[in-house]
C-alpha cells in the first residue's frame, strides 16, 4: 500500500512537471487564436526546452560559480515545491510536508538564486530585473500569504492536504470572503508568474521586462532549464488556485478509479484557467512599471478584506 | 429561498459594498470613481430588494426601486453631466497617494469593526452582521471627502456617506417608514442639484474647482481689502 502511494507522490509531481510547457503551449496558442494568428502549436515550448537541451553553453568572461550553479537550485526547488501541491490525490506519504509557508519559501529560495544570477554578469539588464524581481515580490508575498491565510483559518491549519479536506467537508454556502481571497491570489498568481498585466512573458529586449531581463545571459542547458522552472510554476500557482478554491474533482483515496477522476477533473480545471489567463492577457495592456507596486498592494488590501470578512460575517454566525 | 440563504446573499452583499468603498478611494479617474458610485447605488437596490424578501416588508420594494432610480442611474447621470460640462481635469487628485490611503483605509475598517462588536452581541435582527461593515463605508466615505483635492470628488465621497448610511438603516432597522425614506431620497437629489449649481457658480467666481485655489482666491481678496 505504502509502495503504491509512494508511487503516486512520485507520479503526480512528474505529471505536474512534464505537462507545464504544455500548459505554456496552451496559453501562447489560446492568445494567438485569439489575435487571429495561428499560433506554434502547443507542444512547442516542448520543441525550444529539446532544442535548448541539444545546444552548447555559452558562458561570459566573468560568470562565477553562482551563475552556474543558480539554474540548477531554481530548478530544484521549483519542483520540490511542485511535488509540495498536489494535482490529483490528496493524502499522500508526504503531503505532512506540503505546508503553504515552505511552499513560498521554496519559491523565494528559487527567486534569491534567479536575482543573484540575474546580478553576477554585471550587465545592466541583469542588475534591473533583478532588483524590480525583488521590489514586487516582496509586496506578492505578503498579498499571496495574507489570502492563503484566509482559508487556514477556517481549516486550522496551513497545511495544503488539511486545507483541502476541509473545503472538501464543508458544506458549500456563500462565503464573501473565499471570494476576496481567489481575487487577490489571482492577482498574486499573475504577478508571480510574469504575466501580461505586470511583465510580458514573450519579450526579450524591451525595458521594462523583468524576468527576461535576469534571464538574458543565459544559453544552452542553463537556459531551458530556466525557462521550464517558469513553466513549472504557472502551473504550480495554478493548480495551487485549483487545490484551494475549487479542489472538487481531486481524488481522496488512492484507488485507481479515483486518480483517473482526479487527473480529468485536474486537466480540464487546468485549462480553463489558462484559457482564462490567455483571455485576460489579451484584454489586458500592460501597466506601466511604477504601477506594478500599487496593483500588488491592492492585491494585499483585497486578501486583508477576505480575512476581515471571514470574522466578522463568518464565524460570528 | 430558505432564510440562510438569504442571511448568506446579504452577508455577500455587505462584502461587496465594503469592496465598492475600496474602489471609490482606489480610482485614478473621475470617470471611474463615478461608475463605482453608480454600482454601490445599484448594489444598494439589490440589497433592499433582498432584504425586502427576507423579512416580507413590502415597503422596501418600493424603496429599492428609488434607490435603484435615483442613486443608481439619477445621480450618477447628473453628476456626468457636470463634469463633462465643466472639463474637469479627468484625474483625481489625492492628497495623500493611493497606497498609503487604501492602507489608512484599512486601518480604518479594522477600528471600525472592533467599535461594533458589542453592539453585533445584543442585536438579533437579519443583517446584524452588516452593520459593522456600514459603519466602516461610512468612514471610508468621510476618508474620501477629507483626502481629495476636487470639490467634485469630495461630493461624491459624501453621498457615498449617505449610501452607506442607508445600507446601515436596512440592516438595522430592516427599513425605515417609507416616508422618512422618500423624505431622505428627495433631500439627496436636492442637494446633489444644488452641489451642481455651485460647481457652476465656484468655476465662475474661482476660476477652479481645488479647495485649495478658493482658499488662496479668499486670502487674495481679504488682502486687497
Amino acid at each position: 500500500m505504502s509502495g503504491t502511494s509512494l508511487f503516486l507522490q512520485i507520479a503526480q509531481a512528474v505529471v505536474l512537471v512534464l505537462f507545464a510547457p504544455i500548459a505554456a503551449g496552451v496559453v501562447s496558442t489560446a492568445k494567438a487564436r485569439l489575435q487571429n494568428r495561428r499560433g506554434a502549436g502547443v507542444l512547442q515550448p516542448w520543441r525550444n526546452l529539446i532544442k535548448l537541451f541539444g545546444k552548447q553553453v555559452v558562458l561570459a568572461e566573468n560568470a562565477s560559480w553562482i551563475f552556474r550553479f543558480a539554474p540548477y537550485v531554481v530548478f530544484t526547488a521549483t519542483i520540490m515545491a511542485a511535488s509540495c501541491v498536489p494535482p490529483l490525490l490528496v493524502h499522500t506519504p508526504l503531503s505532512l510536508t506540503a505546508d503553504v509557508i515552505a511552499l513560498v519559501a521554496l519559491l523565494a529560495l528559487a527567486r534569491f538564486f534567479l536575482a543573484l544570477a540575474g546580478m553576477d554578469i554585471g550587465t545592466a539588464f541583469g542588475g534591473m530585473g533583478a532588483s524590480r524581481e525583488m521590489t514586487f515580490s516582496a509586496l506578492a508575498e505578503p498579498a499571496m500569504l495574507m489570502s492563503v491565510f484566509v482559508l487556514s483559518i477556517g481549516a486550522q491549519s496551513t497545511n495544503l492536504t488539511t486545507m483541502i479536506s476541509h473545503t472538501l467537508n464543508t458544506p458549500i454556502v456563500l462565503q464573501p470572503s473565499l471570494a476576496f481571497a481567489l481575487v487577490a491570489m489571482l492577482m498574486v498568481a499573475v504577478a508571480e508568474n510574469g504575466r501580461i498585466p505586470v511583465d510580458n512573458p514573450t519579450t526579450h529586449l524591451e525595458l521594462t521586462m523583468i524576468h527576461e531581463a535576469m534571464i538574458l545571459e543565459y544559453s544552452g542547458r542553463h537556459l531551458a532549464l530556466m525557462e521550464w522552472a517558469a513553466m513549472i510554476k504557472l502551473t504550480l500557482f495554478a493548480t495551487l488556485i485549483i487545490d484551494l478554491f475549487l479542489p472538487w474533482g481531486i481524488s481522496i483515496d488512492a484507488s485507481l478509479a479515483g486518480v483517473a477522476m482526479g487527473l480529468v477533473a485536474w486537466l480540464l480545471k487546468l485549462i480553463g484557467f489558462l484559457l482564462g489567463l490567455s483571455l485576460v492577457e489579451t484584454y489586458l495592456a500592460k501597466l506601466r512599471l511604477f504601477e506594478v507596486p500599487e496593483f500588488l498592494s491592492t492585491a494585499f488590501v483585497i486578501a486583508f478584506l477576505g480575512l476581515l470578512t471571514h470574522y466578522m460575517l463568518e464565524i460570528g454566525t | 429561498m430558505s432564510m440562510s440563504l438569504v442571511q448568506q446573499l446579504v452577508d455577500g452583499l455587505a462584502a461587496l459594498m465594503l469592496l465598492v468603498s475600496f474602489a471609490l478611494l482606489a480610482q485614478h479617474r473621475l470617470l471611474s470613481v463615478l461608475h463605482w458610485f453608480a454600482a454601490q447605488g445599484v448594489l444598494l437596490a439589490v440589497t433592499a430588494t433582498i432584504v425586502a424578501y427576507g423579512t416580507g416588508n413590502h415597503e422596501l420594494y418600493i424603496s429599492a426601486v428609488m434607490t435603484f432610480l435615483l442613486k443608481g442611474l439619477l445621480l450618477p447621470w447628473l453628476l456626468w453631466h457636470v463634469i463633462k460640462r465643466l472639463h474637469v481635469h479627468r484625474e483625481v487628485e489625492p492628497l495623500v497617494n493611493l497606497t498609503l490611503t487604501m492602507l489608512i483605509a484599512l486601518g480604518i475598517t479594522l477600528f471600525s469593526f472592533h467599535i461594533i462588536q458589542p453592539i453585533e452581541k445584543i442585536s438579533e435582527s437579519l443583517t446584524s452582521d452588516s452593520m459593522a461593515i456600514a459603519t466602516a463605508c461610512v468612514l471610508l466615505g468621510m476618508l474620501m471627502m477629507i483626502t481629495r483635492r476636487k470639490a467634485i470628488t469630495q461630493v461624491i465621497g459624501f453621498l457615498a456617506v449617505e449610501n452607506s448610511l442607508f445600507f446601515a438603516a436596512i440592516g438595522s432597522t430592516n427599513g425605515m417608514p417609507l416616508v422618512v425614506e422618500i423624505g431622505i431620497a428627495f433631500d439627496v437629489l436636492i442637494a446633489a442639484l444644488i452641489f451642481g449649481l455651485f460647481f457652476f457658480q465656484i468655476r465662475t467666481t474661482f476660476d477652479s474647482l481645488e479647495v485649495d485655489a478658493m482658499h488662496a482666491a479668499l486670502q487674495d481678496r481679504e488682502d486687497e481689502a
